[in-house]
């Protein structure tokens, strides 16, 4: 038993590993939902003792490529949730879906969009067309979802200004309650990387552009832009991810998944036949008071509410704290650290300026 | 020994041209030396000293010959040591002019053989390296002799390498080089022509002695310098240690001291006795000053007592090294260095990082100049540019007389080089049809920079380089700073002809830019010369530095990469608010040493 509040459960099945992606994913393997499905409750009974949490992540993978009875025997055995979501490739929401989800308790859904350019999704080798996003997002609708967020991603080899602003006034178009826009991490190694390292070149010397037209855009169409790369409307964060930004406990299960509970982060094997045989070979970290303050100080200035400093100090560096309060970075106001519009920018490095 | 029967001798040669293995060929013909021992004894690298702690090297073999003993006065190789070279051929009544038989003289050959000439020694000519498929010996042989204004059929044709003929270079010494004349009952007088110094014995003296007779524990002083000690222990190398009771007139040996401080007794000075001083020192005492300066920093600042101790134990060994304390802002603590030349900078900076396991970051070399603020004011030496007032009445810098000789077909881009370098042509002479001797008059602050390449690459690697220090002459020259956000940056700085101001300026500042990382906010670099600007640009302000995506699963690798860029900020060097790496200073400096506009 631990005091975790906010539970991520992943689902590592795809029909097609993306070639961008460094997720743990598993293609071909269709045969093993179910045996993944009670791997997975059994890690959550060694884990949790089916008490409410206040939020549940399922993740992937692609979750809802999942074969839908394993799916939803899944979905019955977590335990209650006040935010229960599940992500979705447009391309995998039928109406039964939406319904079955909905039914189920899941009460938000994220989908994976990244761009309505028929071109760029070819290029991130994405199976949904746009069509397909707004026929998920109708359906989700219409099963009773008030809660759906869209993933969007800029940065994509071939991609141009224009190509972004079209997608920001799409997904603005359709009225999702939450917006999540990522950059394009090309991790050195991958077969996309390799393949197009030139224009990823081309397109991080474009990112300071894209990364203030989306911030531009998506607050102008009334979105709040509440983290780094998280937009949301009436007041509709992602209460999981926000458990992450605000430094609390998690518990992680699944192939590959992560936890961090009270001094310690462990991650499981990322080998899918080892966990189903039940070993976790787990790589834990140990994490002490100073090091978890540094987390806090780091997570919670991607957010746009003050931080409380209580108990945070002594991660700081006062001086530098200074010379970001100089620049026009940073307020702090004793009790709590705010970055300025410009600071939240320049996050990173202003983080690397006041942490200790 | 009677005089008549000693022959002191030096070999001058080119490096590659078969010094070390005519010496070890003498030895080993002359049995004052088995193969075996040779190789473990002669053929003595410093490491090697080090690692035995034998501190001593032989500057001085005696080896007897046919009822004769002959000294084998060894020379610094380089052309930084020219006075130090000139000393110990003062010590020899004769040399042996080695000349490879594929390469024929080389510029530096020529700077000593007429050293040694105007020393008035007997040059005995040899053309070595006979056995190469290449070697062209009576070309050679015709070269060398025209020099000499000698008979070509007097030049020696040997192999050093296989021995052939090393014995009639030996016989040649005997019949050729004249025996030493100083009065054996004058009152004592011995050239101190090198010093070496030992952690256990103190400094070591290398004598040849003119008049007179020295004997052991007498008291000694040196005339020049005044320094005075007891000869704890006289004797000479063959080539081991060998004491003996006395060393008279014509002999070559050495002095056990007992000093601490090798700078006390300076080569060149003469040594006499307490007792019965001679009453005028032996001509041709200078006292020889570093002529090009540098900082030398640790690349570690945590290295900087390691670095103090590596050059305190150096200086031991080298009397021409100089250095003090240096603070820069950008680079930290370290030291500013003096040198006799480039390529005695080179050996520091090679000794340093491979006997002391050091790595420096070395500033662009600059040379002394004299300076003086106002017309009545006094005039100031200056070996730091952050140092060189920045309006100045009149400056001088030194000159040297250089030699290059050259294939004919590569005189016009000597000729060339040497314009841009702000050159007065001397004269021009023909050795042979083929090859040019050059000189010129060039300063100094011209060829510590990338002289040498550049004549290099553009003789395709034929040129041979020499020169000495000429003197100070006037010069348009002015001090260029480069200024970070408005910091000058002092390792930066540099004194300059007027006339490549403007393009050294331009180039720093565009490399700076490059370098530079971008900063929270905008941060123009600029050179200047005083407070006019004469080149500006600007690193324009990031405007975004954030990771778009943290969740559960990738903290520890999101702090990590906080923690090093943490890490990284407290490695840069701090100029004014901006943070510059090390590594930027150091592309700087680069193209300071490197290239030019």
């Amino acid at each position: 038993m631990n005091g975790a509040r906010h539970l991520y459960v992943h689902l590592p099945f795809c029909a097609h590993r993306c070639g961008y992606c460094d997720f743990v994913t598993a293609t071909g393997r269709d045969h093993l939902h179910g045996a993944y499905v009670d791997a997975l409750l059994r890690e959550l009974h060694e884990e949790h003792d089916g008490s409410a949490v206040e939020t549940i992540f399922l993740g992937g993978g692609t979750p809802t490529y999942t074969a839908l009875p394993e799916l939803l025997r899944l979905l019955h055995a977590l335990p209650p949730a006040r935010e229960f979501t599940v992500e979705a490739n447009p391309e995998t929401v039928t109406p039964k879906l939406a319904f079955e989800l909905r039914a189920s308790g899941v009460n938000r859904v994220s989908l994976g969009a990244q761009t309505f350019q028929p071109r760029l999704l070819r290029m991130l080798e994405r199976r949904a067309t746009p069509g397909d996003v707004e026929r998920a997002i109708s359906r989700l609708r219409d099963a009773g979802f008030d809660n759906l967020s869209l993933d969007l991603i800029y940065g994509i080899p071939g991609q141009t200004p224009a190509d972004l602003a079209v997608d920001l006034g799409q997904a603005v178009a359709l009225g999702p309650d939450h917006i999540s826009a990522y950059e394009l991490e090309a991790k050195p190694g991958t077969r996309f990387t390799i393949a197009h390292g030139a224009e990823l070149d081309r397109q991080a010397e474009q990112m300071e552009d894209y990364f203030e037209r989306v911030v531009v855009t998506l607050t102008a169409a009334g979105y709040r832009w509440y983290e780094t790369a998280n937009f949301c409307r009436d007041g509709k964060r992602a209460a999981h991810n926000l458990g992450y930004w605000l430094g609390r406990d998690y518990l992680g299960i699944g192939v590959g998944a992560v936890s961090t509970l009270a001094d310690e982060r462990r991650r499981n094997t990322p080998k899918l036949m080892r966990y189903l045989e039940g070993q976790y070979d787990r790589e834990v970290e140990l994490l002490d008071d100073e090091t978890r303050a540094r987390e806090r100080l780091m997570l919670g200035l991607r957010l746009d509410e003050p931080l409380p400093l209580e108990g945070l100090r002594p991660a700081l560096d006062l001086a530098g704290v200074m010379r970001a309060e100089r620049l026009g970075l940073a307020v702090d106001a004793g009790e709590t650290l705010a970055l300025t519009r410009r600071g939240r920018f320049l996050g990173g490095a202003v983080t690397a300026e006041i942490v200790a | 020994m009677d005089q008549s029967r000693i022959r002191n001798f030096s070999i001058i040669a080119h490096i590659d041209h078969g010094k070390s293995t005519l010496a070890d060929r003498i030895l080993e013909l002359t049995d004052a030396v088995s193969e075996r021992e040779m190789r473990e004894q002669v053929l003595d690298t410093m490491e090697l000293e080090r690692e035995r702690g034998i501190t001593i090297k032989a500057q001085a073999v005696r080896v007897p010959w046919k009822g004769h003993e002959l000294n084998l006065i060894d020379t610094p190789g380089h052309v930084d040591f020219t006075y130090e070279v000139s000393r110990a051929l003062q010590a020899c009544e004769g040399a042996l002019l080695v000349v490879d038989a594929a390469q024929g003289i080389e510029a530096q050959t020529l700077a000593n053989a007429y050293l040694a000439i105007e020393n008035g020694l007997e040059i005995v000519p040899v053309v070595n390296k006979i056995d190469l498929p290449a070697a062209d010996p009576d070309g050679t042989a015709i070269e060398v002799a025209d020099l000499l204004g000698d008979d070509p059929a007097r030049v020696l044709r040997i192999s050093a390498k296989t021995g052939e003929s090393v014995a009639d270079v030996l016989d040649a010494i005997v019949e050729r080089v004249p025996a030493p004349s100083g009065d054996s009952d004058a009152p004592a007088r011995a050239l101190v022509f090198d010093s070496s110094y030992d952690q256990y014995r103190g400094v070591l003296a290398f004598v040849r002695v003119v008049d007179g007779s020295f004997s052991t524990r007498e008291a000694l002083r040196t005339m020049a310098t005044d320094t005075r000690f007891d000869a704890e222990e006289l004797g000479f190398f063959s080539p081991t240690m060998t004491p003996v009771e006395q060393l008279s007139a014509g002999e070559v040996g050495y002095v056990v001291t007992g000093l601490k401080d090798v700078s006390r007794l300076r080569v060149g000075d003469t040594l006499t006795s307490v007792r019965r001083p001679a009453a005028k020192p032996l001509p041709g005492y200078k006292d020889v000053k570093p002529m090009v300066f540098a900082g030398l920093f640790p690349t570690d600042s945590d290295d900087y007592p390691e670095l103090r101790d590596a050059l305190e134990r150096l200086k031991l060994n080298d009397a021409a090294l100089f250095y003090e304390p240096e603070t820069s802002q950008a680079l930290g603590f370290g030291f500013r260095c003096g040198f006799l030349g480039l390529l005695h900078m080179e050996i520091v900076r090679e000794r340093l990082e491979r006997e002391f396991d050091l790595d420096l970051l070395v500033t662009a070399p600059n040379v002394a100049y004299r300076v003086q603020e106002r017309s009545d004011g006094e005039w100031l030496e200056v070996h730091n540019p952050a140092e060189f007032p920045r309006e100045v009445e009149e400056v001088e810098e030194p000159y040297v007389a250089a030699s290059i000789i050259v294939p004919k077909e590569h005189v016009g881009a000597v000729m060339e080089l040497n314009n841009e370098r702000r050159g007065t042509f001397g004269k021009l002479e023909y050795l042979s049809p083929e090859r040019v001797h050059l000189t010129y008059e060039l300063p100094l602050a011209e060829i510590v920079l990338d002289y040498y390449d550049q004549l290099k690459s553009r003789t395709r690697g034929y040129a041979s380089f020499d020169y000495d220090v000429a003197g100070f002459r006037p010069g348009e020259l002015v001090r260029v700073d480069v200024l970070v956000a408005g910091e000058p940056v002092d390792a930066l700085s540099l004194i300059i002809h007027r006339g490549f101001a403007y393009d050294r300026g331009r180039l720093l500042v565009d490399k700076l830019r490059e370098e530079i990382p971008r900063q929270m906010f905008d941060v123009p670099i600029q050179a200047a010369i005083g407070s006019r600007v004469i080149a500006r640009e600007t690193v324009k302000a990031k405007r975004k530095d954030v990771l778009a995506k943290c969740y559960g699963g990738d903290i520890t690798r999101k702090r990590k990469l906080l923690e090093k860029q943490k890490a990284g900020k407290k490695r840069m060097k701090q100029v004014g608010a901006v943070e510059v790496p090390q590594e930027a200073f150091l592309a700087v400096l680069n193209i300071g040493q490197g290239q030019r506009s």
